[in-house]
Formats: C-alpha cells, sequence, structure tokens
C-alpha cells in the first residue's frame, strides 16, 4: 500500500517528462558530428564520423571487416567478456575475505594494509612484463593485470564496509547471544554488504579498464587488441566500434552487479522507497 | 521501600547488586577515574532511573553492567550470580540486555527476525520456534502490524518499541534502557513513556534506565539515583512514591514538585561542576 502510492503519480510523470540521457547522447553524437564535418577542426578530419561508424557496425558487409554480422566479433567480445569475468570472480572470491579478514582482525589489517598501500598504486600496466614472465603464457598474464585492480577495489571497500559498521551492532548481537561466527555471518557481512557493493562496480570498471590496456599489449583477441589491430591497420571506424561496445559492455556489467546488490539488499531499497 | 509497579507478577528473578564498582581508564598520571566505589541494591522488578549530567559515568557503569567493559575494582551481582567483577573478561549475555540510545535493531532483518534473533542464536528454541514466539509477543504488545516491516521503514518511536521487545523475548533479568528517548520529540516522547510503563506492566522486568531528563526519571520510576559529574559516585537515592498512573494532575501536584525540586537541586549542582571543568562522556 506504501510502495503503490507513491509510485502511481511518479509513473504518470515519466511519460510526459524528457529523457535526459536521450538528450545527451543525442547532444553527444551532434557534436561529434560537428566536429567530423566542420573544415576548421582539421585535427578531427580523420577521426570517422557517427554516420560511417554506425553504418559499418550494422553493416552484413562490413568495409574494414567488423561488424554485428562477422563471428569475429562477437569473438572478441566473447575473449574480452571471458577474461573480464574471471578477473572479477577471482577477485570477489579473494578480495571479499580479505578484506573483512582485515576489517575485523587488527594485526591481519596491520601486515597486509601497508603491503597494499604499496602495491595498490602500481599502475596495473607496470605488471604486464612481469606477469608475463611469472604465469603461463598471455592469457593469464592479461587476467592478472586485469584481476590486479579488482581485487585492490574489492579490499579497500570491503574493509571500509566493516569499519562503516555500528559498534551498537555488534554489542547488541553479544547480548543477544551471538557467537563470533554468528557476529561474522549475521552482522558483518550484511553490514559491510552495501560498501562491498560499491567496490564491486568500482572494481568492475577498473577491471574493464585494464582489461583493454592488457589486451593490446599481450594478447590475440580481445577489444582492446582489436582497437590496437585497427589502429596499426588504419581501420579507424572500427576503433570506435571497439570503444562503443567495450563502454555498452562495462556499462551492463556494473549494471547487472547494480541489480544483484539491489536483490540482496531489499532493506535498503525498500527503505529509500519509504523515504521518498 | 517502595513497591515495584506492579507487584502481582514479580517473580522475583532479577535482583541487581552493584557493589563498590569503580573504573579508572589508563594508568599513571594520565589515568582518568570514571567511577567512584557505586554501590546500588536494585530489587527484582524495581524501575529505577539512573540521573546525571553528562560525563558522570552513567554510560561506564551501564557498559559494565551490560558486559561491554570490566570494573577495576567492585563486582555486580545479579539474583547471586557475579556477573562482572575485575580480571574476568567482558562478557554481554541475554540476561542484561540493552537498548541502545542510537538503537540497534539490525537494519538488515525484518522485525520479526530481529525479535526472534535472540532465542535462536543461543540454541534455546529453533528458528520456526523463535519466530511463532516473536509474533505471539509482537502481538502481545500490539506490534503485529511491524512484523513483516524492516526497521528503516517504520518510525522512530516503532523502532524503540520493537527493540524493547527484542530484548523482552530473551526474558532477560534486567532490562538497560540507555537514553532510548534522547533524539525524540517530546509529543513523541509522551507516548513512549505511556508505552514503556505499559510494557512493564504487562512483562515486569528490573529496569535501569539512564537518562539526564529529570520529568521522565520521575513520571517513569519507583527510584530516581542521581550520580556525581566525574569521578561518578552516587549523589542522591530517592523513592518516588508517587501514584500511578503519573498523569498531567500528578505532575501538578506539590509531591511531585517536592520530589523534582530536591533532586533537581542536586542533579543542577553536578551539571554545573561538569560543565566548569568541561568534562567529556567517556566511552
Amino acid at each position: 500500500m506504501t510502495a503503490a502510492t507513491p509510485a502511481a503519480p511518479r509513473a504518470t510523470e515519466a511519460a510526459g517528462q524528457i529523457s535526459w540521457p536521450l538528450v545527451g547522447f543525442c547532444l553527444a553524437g551532434l557534436g561529434w558530428w560537428a566536429l567530423t564535418t566542420w573544415p576548421p577542426l582539421a585535427a578531427f578530419a580523420r577521426l570517422p564520423g557517427p554516420v560511417e561508424v554506425f553504418t559499418e557496425w550494422v553493416s552484413p558487409d562490413p568495409i574494414y571487416g567488423i561488424s554485428l554480422f562477422v563471428p569475429d566479433y562477437w569473438l572478441h567480445i566473447g575473449y574480452s567478456l571471458t577474461r573480464a569475468w574471471i578477473a572479477f570472480g577471482l577477485a570477489c572470491l579473494l578480495g571479499i575475505p580479505l578484506g573483512i579478514v582485515m576489517g575485523w582482525h587488527g594485526a591481519t589489517r596491520d601486515y597486509a594494509g601497508a603491503l597494499i598501500a604499496v602495491l595498490r598504486p602500481v599502475p596495473p600496466l607496470a605488471w604486464v612484463p612481469l606477469a608475463i614472465l611469472l604465469l603461463p603464457g598471455n592469457e593469464w598474464a592479461v587476467i592478472f593485470v586485469t584481476f590486479l585492480v579488482a581485487f585492490f577495489a574489492t579490499v579497500v571497500n570491503t574493509v571500509m564496509g566493516v569499519d562503516s559498521i555500528d559498534r551498537d551492532y555488534f554489542r547488541a548481537a553479544r547480548c543477544l547471544g551471538a557467537s563470533r561466527w554468528a557476529v561474522l555471518r549475521d552482522v558483518v557481512l550484511p553490514g559491510a554488504l552495501p560498501a562491498i557493493f560499491t567496490g564491486l562496480q568500482i572494481a568492475m570498471g577498473a577491471a574493464w579498464f585494464s582489461l583493454a590496456a592488457g589486451e593490446m599489449i599481450a594478447a590475440q583477441y580481445g577489444l582492446g587488441y582489436l582497437i590496437w589491430d585497427s589502429y596499426n591497420l588504419i581501420q579507424y571506424p572500427t576503433i570506435v566500434i571497439g570503444m562503443g561496445t567495450l563502454g555498452l559492455l562495462g556499462y551492463l556489467s556494473s549494471a547487472l552487479i547494480r541489480q544483484v546488490g539491489r536483490h540482496l539488499m531489499a532493506w535498503r531499497a525498500q527503505s529509500m522507497g519509504a523515504a521518498v | 521501600m517502595n513497591a515495584p509497579a506492579t507487584d502481582t507478577a514479580v517473580t522475583g528473578r532479577g535482583a541487581v547488586f552493584i557493589d563498590g564498582v569503580s573504573k579508572t581508564y589508563g594508568s599513571g598520571p594520565g589515568a582518568v577515574e570514571a567511577l567512584s566505589a557505586c554501590t546500588l541494591a536494585i530489587e527484582p522488578g524495581q524501575f529505577v532511573a539512573i540521573v546525571g549530567p553528562s560525563g558522570c559515568g552513567k554510560s561506564t557503569l551501564i557498559n559494565i553492567l551490560a558486559g561491554f567493559d570490566q570494573p577495576t575494582d567492585g563486582s555486580i551481582r545479579i539474583d547471586g550470580r557475579v556477573v562482572a567483577r575485575p580480571g574476568d573478561p567482558p562478557r554481554p549475555g541475554p540476561d542484561r540486555l540493552v537498548v541502545f540510545q542510537h538503537g540497534a535493531l539490525f537494519p538488515w532483518m525484518t522485525v520479526l527476525d530481529n525479535v526472534a534473533y535472540g532465542p535462536s542464536r543461543q540454541g534455546r528454541l529453533s528458528r520456526a520456534e523463535a519466530r511463532r514466539e516473536a509474533s505471539a509477543l509482537l502481538q502481545r504488545l500490539g506490534l503485529s502490524p511491524l512484523a513483516d516491516r524492516y526497521p528503516a521503514q517504520i518510525s522512530s518511536g516503532g523502532q524503540r518499541r520493537v527493540e524493547i521487545a527484542r530484548a523482552l523475548m530473551n526474558d532477560p533479568a534486567v532490562l538497560i534502557l540507555d537514553e532510548p528517548f534522547r533524539a525524540m520529540d517530546s509529543l513523541t516522547k509522551q507516548r513512549m513513556h505511556a508505552t514503556v510503563l505499559e510494557m512493564h506492566a504487562l512483562i515486569p522486568k528490573t529496569v535501569l534506565f539512564v537518562t539526564h531528563d529529570l520529568d521522565e526519571a520521575l513520571l517513569l520510576s519507583d527510584r530516581v539515583v542521581v550520580m556525581t559529574t566525574r569521578p561518578g559516585r552516587i549523589k542522591l537515592d530517592v523513592a518516588v512514591d508517587l501514584p500511578r498512573p503519573r498523569g498531567v494532575e500528578v505532575a501538578a501536584g506539590e509531591a511531585f514538585l517536592a520530589l523534582k525540586r530536591r533532586t533537581h537541586e542536586a542533579v543542577y549542582e553536578e551539571a554545573r561542576r561538569a560543565f566548569e571543568a568541561g568534562e567529556r562522556e567517556l566511552a
């Protein structure tokens, strides 16, 4: 009852409202078009225009060999997606437990915290040579550098999440007879969850960021590789197709994480709904 | 002796004996003495208000009783059993439950799951049984409509009532209310006072009610204890022998005002001393 009443007027409002995201996209497209077609801006003359890129993207017979209808395009996407999600999965699997232990156990935080503080600022690309030397094959090297940034983001945000839990929740749980394990499960995990999911979204963004960079240096497939390869082969529209695809995949991945978070934290979504 | 609010249902359980409890934080020249030899005997079912200025050691005393902190001297016994003494690690338990100043219902659990939490975690009841009993308790306290909501979806008054219900669910020997109405507007506060008294009449427990609001203390309790500024000591211990329910007439009556004058003088003197010393509340 309470949820339905505020939703109804908002829905009718939305119907008559201008979609600002759409306006933003249109303006950006217009600006892009103007920059590539307007003579005074010579620097942009070599840039493919929006129409050129779009027709290439949806063409069943693309001039430069990459479009929605070409299996290779999907192969690149498949490689990039697989690497990104393997790296992200490993980051969750290792980063969340480590972050929780660090947030909960002072000594572990002192040991691992200093190490992470020093390693985190090292740019992911600086890891590529070492990763290639250490790991069996380039494939794992690319996954490793992708994992690394996602891992740091996950750990740091999980620690912050545990820190942010009000001390009274721990006290209340202990009063009510919770064991240490029960406190971990019933207070620490759910209490840190909002910050963990913020961290996971940042991690996913960072993962795509360093994945593309890694693929440019050390891969035979993937969108990063596609972009760099197209640059070398002077296939400029394909560069933009690769960039647009990366943007879309990054956005969809983050949206998926957000959805999962919303599902797991119904208590939060509902409280926000009630407050509106 | 002052009679508890409801002497019919007192079980004889919940006698709290605070025996010469002292607490000093730190050592050497930087040591801060927060509590100094506090002694207080509370009868089962009694509703006792502890009043004092900020920094008088109310929180320290409560923390030691609840098992969040340990005393440097003295001990606390509940029904003869020692629950706090120097050297023992502080151990909170379901026999001494705290309702926190800012509220500590778990936001990620529904009201029903919050109330059912204690007994199922202690292994006293299965999860299903605990939920059934929690449901019955909510019904008894008139809180059933809130059962399936999350804490953030209900008012602050509702949250406090649920938190008290969550504590009562564990059949504690003593219920510790740590300034639970501090942040409420005066109308909500009045409603809460009535509700707390109804709950206390329905399920009589020894209550330790910490507040710095004298009117609140006098309206609710059987006994008002005034503490001194740091180091905290018991300054004044008066029985509130006023008829219940204490409505507007009682609050305007000569007996109430005389009590208020007496306690106010003591509290005011301590508040002034604390203010001049610039004391800050400890832990």
